[in-house]
């Protein structure tokens, strides 16, 4: 495959293996982890189709060229999740799924946080919440500056919302009409500490949006019908000139009956016994 | 850009405050000259275009020009993001905002992902007297030096600030300019060129070297004129690369002076002072340094002159803090 066509019409056929890569994302995250023996399930488990709908659906990417200057950029705001994206980089051959059997082993290039500078198809480093929307939105001037046709998609936790930084960005996106750039915040309702609104409530969240001058959208953040067409529509709206966010209303957790909605699964391992039950559950064999 | 007629020529405002400061107007001006040239240079600024001599750059090129806003810290991550695509982007803004409010976005997303961005703190030290301590920055070599992979250059005058900028068009990785107001007396001829991390020597002095960085080499040269004049053997390094700090010319310096003295617009904590010390205590040269700059505390307020001489940051003032030395290394 070369270059990816957003413009296809979404088929059940696409649908139903954007589905299955996002399970085999969660089980490829429950394997790393398992490695690593601590990490982030439920960050990842709610942001599976998202990412899948993402690298299977809609941006453009070139098999094995991970720097392909039209490529489709991706910034990992919630970059605690990025186990569950590593498994994604490796199917589009940016580097040897092998690799990630050694995930966190002592000088490994893959860590809780991806790390542009050694691990190729991250566009930009992440771990420090609320930095993510600002180095997106350079990509997005660098594109324009240099008329080059891609989109910049940013995922955002809601959580990273508190930071103050975010809203520095989203000022400066919309006052840049900056239309190639699309923000998904990935609502699960939780940070660290608990529930969102109880930590520090972001709502009402479409209304703080639309204020600071964006396009807004909702969507069900586990329904891939509905985020394949909604994400393709947006990448496909090149005359845009506002930045445009998704609301994607998810499950922290997401798939693992007992760690959805429990925020103690925000960071977490699982010994032998309870992992082969929680990928049979994933599975859909128990 | 004039002030209204029927006021005094005395008289300025913001916008024709920049007349008065020249290495400013060079900032803003090196970089068009390098955008003209054809670099892939992008500016901006975080509301301070009139203060910093963007200005002139956005008059020349008003498509590579980016305004912020005053937001430092977005302003540093869009920057480490716009790199990626291949252009090279020169922000400035007070060097207090700079390297103290935008530290982690320095050190995570410019620093650590290694991308060609060049930061410019302006006004830093004291240079803004009396705004006070927020825009005072006496900690900005401290940090910056402090974060892995990223140059330090701090330029003595106008010339040297051009030929700093054009020495950094093909640096590799990221560089924080430290400059302070554009005043700074002339030290250096217009068109001079500058090698990144190579100091630049002014005599050599068997009593003593001077070791001074930006806004302090002219006053450490005329210090060091009066005190050969007396009779001392007294040499001077511009030290404009603090980090990757020219170690030859130090050792040299330490080997061949008895007493080494470095000059900073800065707190000795960290900084210049704090870089040659490790480096000669490493190599265990038996020399004595005095460190000579703000002494781990807050600035006062006042106007920038009376500041420096009350730090002895003037050059009489570094005059008198050489001769106490001299006479105290002679004990």
């Amino acid at each position: 495959m070369t270059a990816q066509t957003p413009a296809e019409p979404a088929d059940s056929e696409l649908i139903k293996r954007i589905e299955e890569r996002a399970l085999f994302a969660r089980l490829e995250t429950v394997r790393l982890i398992s490695i690593a023996k601590t990490g982030h399930y439920a960050s990842g488990f709610s942001c599976a189709e998202i990412l899948a709908t993402l690298y299977y659906g809609v941006m453009r990417l070139r098999r094995g060229e991970p720097d392909w200057p039209d490529r489709d950029r991706f910034v990992f705001g919630k970059g605690h999740a990025a186990a569950t994206l590593y498994p994604l980089l490796a199917d589009w051959d940016f580097f040897e799924a092998a690799e990630l059997d050694e995930y966190t082993r002592l000088g490994n290039a893959f860590g809780d946080h991806p790390d542009m500078t050694r691990i190729p198809g991250i566009d930009f480093s992440s771990g420090s919440l609320g930095h993510a929307l600002s180095t997106g939105t350079g990509m997005a001037l660098g594109g324009r500056l240099q008329r080059r046709p891609y989109t910049t998609f940013v995922l955002l936790g809601d959580g990273e919302l508190h930071e103050g930084q975010v809203w520095e960005a989203a000022l400066g996106a919309a006052h840049h009409r900056l239309g190639r750039l699309v923000a998904i915040v990935d609502r699960n309702d939780h940070s660290l500490d608990g529930r969102i609104d109880g930590v520090t409530g972001i709502e009402p969240l479409l209304d703080k949006w639309r204020a600071f001058g964006w396009q807004t959208h909702e969507v069900d953040g586990h329904d891939v019908p509905a985020l394949l067409t909604l994400l393709r529509s947006l990448a496909q709206d090149t005359g845009r000139d506002r930045p445009a966010v998704v609301v994607a209303n998810t499950v922290k957790g997401k798939g693992i009956s007992y760690m959805e909605s429990e925020f103690g699964w925000h960071l977490g391992w699982l010994a032998e016994q309870d992992e082969a039950n929680a990928l049979a559950e994933l599975r859909g064999t128990r | 850009m004039s002030v209204a007629p029927g006021l005094q020529p005395e008289s300025w405002h913001l916008l024709s405050l920049l007349e008065q400061a020249p290495g400013l107007q060079a900032l803003g001006d090196t970089l068009a000259d390098l955008a003209d040239e054809g670099h892939p240079v992008v500016v901006g600024t975080a509301d301070l275009k009139y203060s910093n001599g963007l200005v002139r750059f956005q008059d020349r090129h008003p498509d590579k020009y980016l305004q912020f806003g005053i937001s430092e810290q977005h302003m540093v991550s869009t920057v480490a993001g716009l790199a990626t695509t291949g252009l090279r982007p020169y922000v400035a803004t007070f060097a207090s905002f700079m390297a103290l409010l935008a530290c982690e976005q320095i050190r995570t997303d410019v620093a650590y992902t290694r991308q060609p961005v060049r930061l410019i703190g302006h006004h830093a030290g004291i240079t803004l007297g009396f705004y006070g301590t927020s825009h005072h920055a006496t900690e900005d070599l401290a940090i910056t030096r402090s974060i892995a992979g990223l140059t330090v250059i701090a330029p003595a005058d106008t010339a040297a600030l051009a030929a700093a900028l054009r020495a950094s068009v093909d640096h590799p990785g990221p560089v924080y300019f430290r400059i302070g107001r554009g005043r700074d007396p002339d030290v250096y001829p217009a068109g001079t060129t500058l090698e990144i991390g190579k100091a630049i020597e002014h005599g050599t002095g068997s009593d003593l070297t001077l070791i001074a960085t930006g806004s302090m080499v002219h006053p450490a040269l005329e210090a060091a004129a009066a005190l050969t004049a007396d009779g001392y053997s007294v040499g001077v390094l511009d030290m404009h690369t603090v980090k990757p700090l020219d170690e030859t010319a130090v050792l040299k310096a330490a080997r061949g002076s008895r007493l080494l003295m470095t000059v900073e617009e800065h707190n000795v904590l960290g900084g210049l002072g704090g870089a040659v010390a490790e480096l000669i205590t490493e190599h265990g040269v038996p020399v004595r340094l005095h460190r000579h700059g703000i002494r781990d505390q807050y600035s006062l307020i006042g106007p920038p002159t009376h500041l420096y001489r009350h730090y002895r940051l003037d050059a009489a003032g570094v005059e008198t803090e050489a001769r106490d030395l001299l006479h105290a290394g002679t004990r």
